[in-house]
């Protein structure tokens, strides 16, 4: 008996013990917290920041990233020969100066001197024809994780040169007139014949990787010989990997996460009085995206009711407080002269449009369908849910099908096997990459969309290397998708962004990345 | 001698049934590696090439065949997003489950045991009622949403821990428990309330039972008749009970590892599944269906040294 009582004593004691390990816990890391602060409070350099990520990195090799949540953490790490700014202009990165010959079949890029990789080596012509090889299938022996852009077919040799003054210089020559390649050309630059680039990479960035823990964080630090002066500011940044969303909110309320984007309206309206919540644009076209091989969306008059049945002000009311853009078609506001910006308002919500338009396209009862979502992207699933409200009251029934992000890929993007879903298309900076997917024959048309055209006019755009004429062919291009209503196209989503009241210098670029380099503590 | 025999032999066909509905499973779910990790804009040209030198062409009863022996073998091979080895990254995550586990099993004996024993003594009385009342409660709310409200009541309104921070066991072992405390608690708490129901009706069967008569018909105290007879005899079914609940724990910490954001064996899996990484899957299925069949059997051997009635049969 008396064994008994000391063995249960022993066990509540245990526990007891336990709690305050958890408590003494905690105290420590405050400790840490305030030591951070005072750090970064005494200048504009130094200190660390953490920022909250949900998706863990599929590599650290950089030409077998894809994920667009690893490509934002690797920014800090690695640099092309451009990199672009947060007005979308493509400017000199490891190359100092570039220039494209007037017949656009020429790309020639002049090394920057003295860039030097994270591991105190040079950057030579020899990396940066590797690295550009590498990333465009050009290696003799190739890897067939490297993933290679489809638009590189269009490289036919990427050379050394010297220039008259004797600076070196890389020459890349097409097969055919190309003058919107530039934006490729920011694939990292890494070193020749490193093997361990997907273990402990190394680039140029501003900051260099110190350590990756799968599930944990990816921890990287201030590059001392970056050749940009003044940057970057921190000492150290810490990608955080939550778990989801939920579990991010939570260590924001907790205070324990720095930078977190991507909130939701909801969230972002608890966290205002302990963070700043930046706001800006997450540089997608989210659409209804219609398979135009499934009835009724084969019918052009069904595809304008649904357009006039949508509105979109209250998507962007009620899933962001009202953030966001209203886009008319296939291109968002951060392409700059190619974005059309007259077709946002090309279709104006009118319910008694819609029913008359469903009624001479023999519906006057409305129909049934079904709108697949990835149910990892809650503004997706959100603006799911307001739409499939709207539309019942022109009589459409709409039920939503939340996938899995893989399912999603294989059975509606490849498969093409869907009604309609919701989902938001990035793209690099060049205008054609935003666009080619409604040519008919495109591999990547999911939406089975097929517009002579279209079709015809596109390979004249991509060709065309006048700048103002190239303008002009976009802006007709976009039209067409918008009068034929490839799609009911909806916004270019707020990105809202928490950020600690400390920290200085966050910057929205208008393609997917988070810069650090000019972050700092006020 | 035979029992242990017996014992093994379940568990190896168990273990290699479980790895069969997981590589079949995997063969029918949409998506592949491939995919996942060439994303969708990869051509069908590369997504060949990369099948190929990953296997995925061959074959399906020789991609099974070549699992099976690197299950055998416990290498498990290679992760398809991490590039490591799947046992490294087993070994990193499996003590954090391991550990959560084995402060849930805790917990819920520490807990459960002394409320199952009040409850039965003091039947219909206020403190019963309290308790059940409290049982029914917890019984009722999953693990993850109490997840959620114990990270909001201790982590954010009592600042007792740090939502979200997690030190590596290899760092600081103190440090280290203190943050499993908190998800274990929320694996638990729903487990305890069960078992505390559980105790409390076995040991009320038992006390109606004439062995009970008998020995308070011959002076023996309420306490000692209650821990020295009653008890043991209520343990019985309240041991299988707790083997199925244990396992029950394991898979409840899977969820509460998401909402923790503990970098266990539960959160790999998730992650692992989106992204079709089939060795971690299975090797993470194994595992945990490993630790289950472990438990079932520590289970048994504990029902057979108190119930002498099992070794005879």
């Amino acid at each position: 008996m008396k064994r008994r009582k000391q063995l249960f004593f022993l066990g509540l004691l245990l526990s007891c013990m336990i709690a305050l390990c958890a408590c003494s816990g905690s105290t420590e890391n405050k400790g840490n917290d305030q030591k951070e602060a005072e750090n970064g409070e005494a200048s504009k350099n130094g200190g660390s920041v953490i920022v909250g990520i949900t998706n863990d990195l599929d590599s650290l090799d950089p030409h077998k990233a894809v994920a667009a949540g690893t490509k934002e953490v690797l920014f800090n790490i690695f640099e092309g020969l451009v990199k672009p700014d947060k007005d979308g202009n493509l400017v000199p990165a490891v190359a100092s100066d570039y220039k494209i010959s007037e017949d656009g079949m020429t790309y020639t890029f002049y090394l920057r001197e003295g860039v030097k990789f994270h591991n105190g080596a040079l950057v030579t012509v020899d990396d940066v024809i590797y690295s550009l090889k590498r990333a465009t299938g050009l290696l003799e022996t190739s890897d067939p994780e490297v993933r290679v852009e489809s638009v590189f077919s269009c490289v036919e040799s990427i050379n050394a040169i010297t220039t008259e003054d004797g600076k070196q210089a890389v020459e890349v020559k097409l097969n055919q007139p190309n003058i919107e390649l530039l934006s490729y050309f920011t694939i990292s630059i890494i070193p020749k014949d490193y093997t361990e680039q997907a273990t402990k990479p190394v680039g140029t960035g501003p900051f260099r990787f110190v350590s990756y823990s799968p599930l944990v964080s990816i921890v990287m630090e201030k590059n001392p010989d970056y050749y940009v002066k003044g940057v970057p500011y921190l000492d150290e940044v810490t990608f955080k990997i939550s778990a989801n969303t939920d579990a991010a909110f939570m260590e924001l309320r907790a205070g324990t996460i720095d930078i977190f984007q991507q909130l939701t309206y909801e969230q972002s309206n608890q966290l205002k009085d302990l963070y700043n919540i930046e706001i800006g644009h997450m540089n997608l076209v989210q659409a209804l995206f219609l398979n135009h091989k499934a009835a009724p969306f084969d019918n052009l008059k069904v595809r304008q009711a649904l357009s006039y049945a949508i509105d979109r002000q209250m998507i962007l009311d009620i899933v962001a407080g009202g953030n966001g853009t209203i886009i008319g078609s296939n291109m968002f506001p951060g392409f700059g002269k190619y974005y059309d910006e007259s077709l946002a308002s090309y279709y104006t919500y009118d319910v008694e449009k819609a029913k008359q338009l469903l009624n001479e396209a023999g519906y006057p009862e409305g129909f049934h369908f079904t709108i697949t979502v990835p149910s990892n992207y809650q503004a997706h699933v959100d603006t799911a849910q307001v739409i499939v409200e709207q539309l019942k009251k022109v009589g459409i029934t709409a039920e939503i099908k939340l996938v899995e992000w893989a399912s999603w890929i294989s059975d509606v993007y490849q498969g093409r096997n869907y009604e309609s879903t919701i989902i938001g298309l990035d793209s690099n900076l060049s205008p054609s990459d935003i666009v080619k997917r409604y040519e008919s024959t495109s591999k990547n048309n999911f939406l089975n969309y097929s517009n002579s055209q279209f079709d015809s006019l596109y390979p004249k755009a991509y060709a065309s290397v006048k700048e103002e004429e190239k303008v002009d062919l976009y802006h007709q291009l976009q039209r067409i998708l918008t009068e034929d209503v490839a799609s009911v196209y909806l916004q270019d989503p707020a990105n809202l962004v928490a950020v600690n009241k400390k920290l200085a210098g966050y910057q929205f670029y208008p393609v997917y990345v988070q810069d650090m380099s000019t972050v700092y503590y006020k | 001698m035979k029992f242990y025999i017996k014992k093994l032999i379940t568990l190896i066909i168990t273990l290699v049934f479980v790895s069969f509905i997981t590589f079949f499973a995997f063969q029918v779910i949409p998506g592949d590696s491939a995919i996942a990790k060439l994303g969708m804009d990869a051509t069908e040209e590369q997504l060949q090439e990369l099948r190929e030198s990953m296997g995925l062409n061959d074959p399906m009863f020789v991609r099974y065949g070549r699992f099976l022996k690197s299950t055998v073998t416990g290498d498990f091979g290679t992760s398809t997003q991490y590039n490591v080895s799947v046992a490294s990254l087993v070994a990193d995550r499996l003590p954090v489950t391991a550990w959560l586990a084995v402060l849930s099993v805790l917990f819920m004996v520490v807990i459960s045991l002394p409320l199952g024993l009040i409850c039965a003594r003091k039947e219909d009385g206020f403190i019963d009622r309290f308790i059940t009342f409290l049982s029914q409660t917890f019984m009722a709310v999953p693990p993850f949403f109490l997840g959620i409200l114990i990270s909001l009541l201790f982590g954010i309104i009592l600042k007792w821990f740090v939502p979200g921070r997690f030190v590596p066991v290899s760092q600081n072992f103190g440090a280290f428990i203190s943050y499993m405390v908190f998800p274990a608690l929320a694996v638990s708490i729903p487990k305890v309330a069960m078992l505390t129901k559980f105790l409390k009706t076995s040991l009320l069967r038992e006390l109606s039972y004439d062995y009970v008569r008998t020995a308070r018909s011959k002076g023996l105290k309420k306490k000692q008749i209650m821990t020295k007879h009653v008890l043991k005899n209520a343990l019985i079914p309240v041991i299988t009970f707790f083997g199925m609940l244990t396992a029950d724990a394991l898979a409840g910490s899977i969820v509460v590892e998401q909402v923790f954001n503990l970098p266990g064996m539960g959160r790999m899996l998730v992650s692992a599944i989106a992204n079709r990484d089939f060795s971690v899957v299975s090797a993470a299925v194994l595992y945990i269906a490993g630790i289950v069949i472990i438990i079932n059997f520590i289970v048994d051997m504990t029902y057979q040294k108190v119930d002498p009635r099992v070794r005879i049969s």
